[in-house]
């Protein structure tokens, strides 16, 4: 069983189709899946709806496949810094639901996870319960929220083996955890692969389990949305 | 001719640094972006206060070096941030598990409306592009005490903490205390109204009720 492909086209192959919904891992600009959003975009595939925690800027990230207006839909929490998003939404062209942050990540973990809905406390009494049952427990009002199933997910990982263990880095991991595991299928893109054995077993971070495509994406640059730094003092 | 008013009440520096003054040792805290931010700038000496990232990260350091910036290490408001000894990380999915679970001690968060029932209004405006809630419901929600820092009046010199929200709700009777540029007020549990509780220096007690619409204590 060969999980690593040569290029993010080959493992994408066979996976994309127009309305298709797809789970894509990163926060800001930190963990996007870039070389398979690229791949994407060049794809021409198109009536996306795409769950992501943001919708990437003015074209990095997500942001290419808003521009080159593949996506139906985005359900995200944040989608701020990102002009040609607003344009689109403003104009009506494109469908957006906000969805708590925490909401959307536990709703990604419950479609992984064969839990097709669970009650919250978050967004109780806002628009966000609109239309949602809402059930007492204890007293206390909670509101149904549906697991996500993606028919793809796409994830940035740090290092894999090449079995498909994968490893991430530092607040890059992020929303890459639970959009691997709501795909029907994942691809994931990661920084280096080694040999199978050279991770800790008590190291992985997403079992191989989840991850059914690899590629090699480096080199990366990863990009920086605000840089902010303090002086050093001087010696 | 107008005449420049005197500088009185918090600024919003002073408002960070009351805010602070609610830390407890060992706590375990989040901060929004804006004036919540600048409360890491006043934990007390010798206090051990580990704060919280929705991103995914347990102890935050302060903003790093211009030769030790990553990409992969950031907070929640997308800027490079570094790392400290006890820091931890993890997925959004336990990050928002640990928000939601109740096992953050204390969030403080801007604010554009509170009610006098303790309803926060902090992420749309009608009309205006809508940005997103973020991880701002799933806090009010779920942490133990929640602080709003937020000046007093709007631009237009409206009061912001008012019977009823006129804006789309963040959570609905979240919010244990408010601090602004004038006062402070805090209430017991969710079930109290809220009490004046300290007022800013140079600011009087009439002044507060004058620029307060919301029914409160004194």
């Amino acid at each position: 069983m060969q999980k690593i492909y040569q290029s993010a086209e080959s493992a994408l192959e066979g996976l994309l189709f127009d309305d298709m919904t797809i789970a894509a891992g990163g926060f800001g600009l930190s963990g996007i899946p870039e070389r398979l959003i690229d791949a994407i975009q060049a794809s021409g595939v198109k009536d996306l709806t795409i769950a992501s925690n943001n919708a990437g800027i003015d074209n990095e990230g997500l942001g290419k496949l808003l521009r080159t207006r593949q996506v139906k839909k985005m359900i995200s929490s944040y989608v701020g810094e990102n002009k040609e998003f607003e344009r689109q939404y403003l104009a009506g062209e494109l469908e957006v639901e906000f969805c708590p942050q925490g909401t959307l990540a536990e709703r990604m973990r419950a479609g992984g996870a064969g839990i097709p809905g669970f009650y919250t406390k978050t967004g109780v009494g806002t628009q966000v319960a609109e239309g949602k049952e809402v059930k007492l427990f204890d007293g206390e009002e909670y509101i149904l929220e549906l697991g996500i199933r993606a028919d793809l997910a796409i994830v940035k990982g740090w290092k894999a083996d090449e079995c498909g263990n994968l490893m991430f880095r530092k607040t890059a991991r992020n929303f890459n955890f639970p959009a691997a595991t709501c795909g029907k299928i994942c691809v994931a893109e990661v920084e280096e692969i080694v040999p199978v054995g050279s991770l800790d077993p008590d190291c992985i971070h997403l079992p191989s389990i989840y991850v059914n495509r690899l590629i090699l994406g480096a080199p990366y640059e990863k990009k920086i949305e605000f840089r902010t730094v303090r002086q050093r003092e001087a010696a | 001719m107008a005449t420049q008013v005197e500088t009185k009440g918090w600024t919003r520096d002073q408002m960070a640094a009351r805010a602070a003054k609610e830390l407890r040792d060992g706590f375990y805290v989040n901060l929004g972006i804006g004036i919540p931010t600048l409360v890491a700038n006043h934990v007390p000496q010798g206090m051990t206060v580990t704060l919280q990232s929705e991103n995914g990260m347990l102890g935050i350091g302060p903003f790093p070096y211009d030769d030790e910036v990553d990409a992969d290490l950031i907070n929640a408001g997308k800027q490079t941030i570094s790392q400290l000894p006890q820091t931890s990380y993890f997925d959004s999915a336990q990050s928002f598990a640990m928000i939601r679970g109740g096992h953050i001690d204390l969030a403080v968060l801007g604010g554009m409306e509170v009610s006098e029932k303790g309803d926060l209004a902090n992420w749309m405006v009608p009309g205006k592009m809508i940005k997103g809630m973020g991880g701002a419901m799933d806090l009010v929600a779920g942490v133990k005490k929640i602080i709003v820092v937020m000046e007093h009046v709007s631009k237009n010199g409206d009061p912001k903490f008012i019977p009823e929200c006129t804006l789309p709700l963040t959570g609905r009777n979240v919010i244990d205390m408010i601090i602004t540029d004038l006062a402070v007020f805090q209430r017991p549990d969710h079930d109290s109204p809220f009490r004046l509780i300290e007022l800013a220096p140079g600011v009087t007690r009439g002044e507060v009720r004058e620029k307060t619409s919301a029914h409160y204590l004194e």
